[in-house]
């Protein structure tokens, strides 16, 4: 007890690159703190000095808004300074290499780089040669930690805690890094997870965790507590996984019909960015057991937690 | 052996001593409120509000305040984050902020911050129930439980019966070992 109040940090790694590599324990350090930090976003001044004099820099290789803006703001609200770089706007389009761009960012003083990139493991690449803490924030289809962690502390928020919960995954699950961080979080967590998809989109491996698959919606949706959607990601597509966007919906869309399934105070849960009318429709999206929007807001939480605990890591 | 500084009877009395000193200063408790300071702190202000309620017959609000985001030093940072519980608008308040030991002010420091975010009260006093000395910051207390010269090294603990110990305070000498599973709080 006495060690811990000395300002030893319960992380492990002073990277934040997968949830795969969390334990139990770590999420549970950042959901917790998140609570307080979603307490100073409340008030009028939504700010706290925890992290000033501190420098974040998101490095975007992917094109995003919410996420990139949802770091920004985090890192704002920590009192630290905020570079925003990405990729058609930098020298990457000039030929530099992927670490040359990284060393660059870090010699401006990056305490925290926070990356984005098409390709899996980039984030692990780069946090090997740098002295800056690393966030994943989406690397191709392998993971995107920091969404499956504002899932949870939404999770948590809306049921209480995870044992015994019906989680229900649905949609494009074999392009998804957001669906891989959330089934790693919610089993380390002692959730019980489904998934639910096409054949062609619905990857057999998880099986290996204890996890159920099922193609068809109504088989899948029946006693869930958390229905969680994916965005069909349409920009992957066009390779015959499915016949039409239409067809997709009457089969895998969220319907108010579809939603009879599941249990009554089931929450519904979307990372955004939504395609309406594709893989769930308006009424279900904007309805009363929605949660989407404050996913946002539990997201630039989250974010906070996780800033202030990394760089409470690296001051070890 | 650590030295016993107060026992439960003269934490009790203590304790009963600067609520009325509360009052007196204040000119009753209106638009009081006590606002702990994590851990140490938070039990002492709900005595401290049972004892105003005691003596006056008014409800004293009391805050539970988590000062982790506004230390100044990172490495006493504690690595669980607890909530902060202001059941209150400071807007106005007089605030008496409330800790177990005042030793540097740094913590007074991070705490009038905390508090200057939420709001602007109309004032801020501060309640202690040692003052251990060896201040780093021009700091003050209003209310003073007891005085006690300690050198650098040596450690001022806090038990309280809330932790499930008995009531005491205690000095520990540098070297000195804690007994094992002992949680006062230490300040160093």
């Amino acid at each position: 007890m006495r060690a811990a109040g000395r300002g030893a940090s319960m992380l492990n790694s002073r990277h934040l690159l997968g949830i795969k590599d969390l334990t139990a324990e770590e999420i549970m350090l950042y959901l917790n703190s998140a609570s307080s930090f979603k307490d100073i976003l409340k008030r009028d001044i939504k700010k706290v000095p925890a992290l000033r004099g501190r420098t974040v820099v998101n490095l975007f290789f992917e094109p995003s808004t919410r996420t990139r803006t949802s770091f920004e703001l985090a890192a704002k609200r920590l009192s630290t300074d905020v570079i925003n770089f990405s990729a058609p706007s930098s020298s990457i389009l000039k030929g530099e290499s992927l670490l040359d761009t990284a060393l660059t960012v870090e010699a401006l003083g990056a305490d925290i780089i926070i990356v984005r990139h098409s390709f899996s493991g980039v984030p692990h690449m780069l946090s090997r040669h740098l002295r800056a803490s690393v966030i994943n924030a989406g690397d191709g289809t392998n993971e995107h930690p920091t969404q499956a962690l504002l899932d949870a502390f939404t999770i948590k928020e809306k049921k209480g805690g995870f044992g015994g919960l019906q989680i229900a995954i649905i949609g494009d699950i074999i392009h998804s890094r957001v669906a891989k961080s959330n089934i790693y979080c919610l089993k380390k967590l002692g959730a019980d997870v489904r998934l639910i998809g096409p054949a062609t989109l619905l990857p057999e491996c998880f099986r290996e965790l204890g996890i159920s698959t099922f193609n068809n919606m109504e088989a899948g949706l029946e006693g869930a507590d958390v229905i969680m959607m994916l965005r069909l990601q349409l920009e992957r597509q066009g390779k015959g996984f499915f016949p039409t966007t239409d067809e997709y919906f009457r089969q895998w869309g969220l319907s108010r019909k579809r939603l009879q399934a599941a249990r009554p105070d089931a929450i519904i849960m979307h990372p955004g960015p939504m395609n309406r009318g594709i893989e769930i429709s308006s009424d279900v999206a904007d309805g009363g057991n929605s949660v989407i929007l404050e996913q946002v807001t539990n997201g630039l939480a989250v974010r906070m937690a996780v800033m202030y605990h990394l760089d409470e890591r690296k001051e070890q | 052996m650590p030295k016993k500084l107060l026992d439960s009877k003269e934490i009790d009395r203590t304790l009963t001593r600067i609520s009325h000193e509360i009052i007196e200063r204040n000119k009753g408790t209106e638009d009081l409120c006590l606002v702990g300071i994590q851990r140490g702190g938070v039990h002492l202000a709900e005595r401290l509000a049972k004892k105003i309620k005691g003596t006056d017959g008014a409800d004293i609000p009391v805050g539970s305040l988590d000062i982790s985001f506004y230390r100044d030093d990172i490495r006493i940072r504690q690595p669980a984050v607890s909530r902060t519980d202001m059941p209150f608008d400071v807007e106005g308040r007089k605030v008496v902020i409330v800790d177990d030991v005042f030793f540097t002010g740094r913590s007074i420091r991070a705490a009038m911050d905390a508090i200057m975010d939420m709001g602007r009260p109309a004032l801020v006093q501060l309640a202690v129930l040692v003052d251990r000395g060896h201040r780093e910051l021009p700091i003050r207390a209003d209310y003073v439980g007891k005085n006690i010269p300690t050198s650098g090294g040596e450690r001022v603990e806090v038990m309280l019966a809330e932790d499930g110990h008995e009531d005491g305070i205690f000095l520990v000498s540098p070297g000195e070992l804690n007994e094992g599973g002992r949680q006062g709080r230490e300040h160093a």
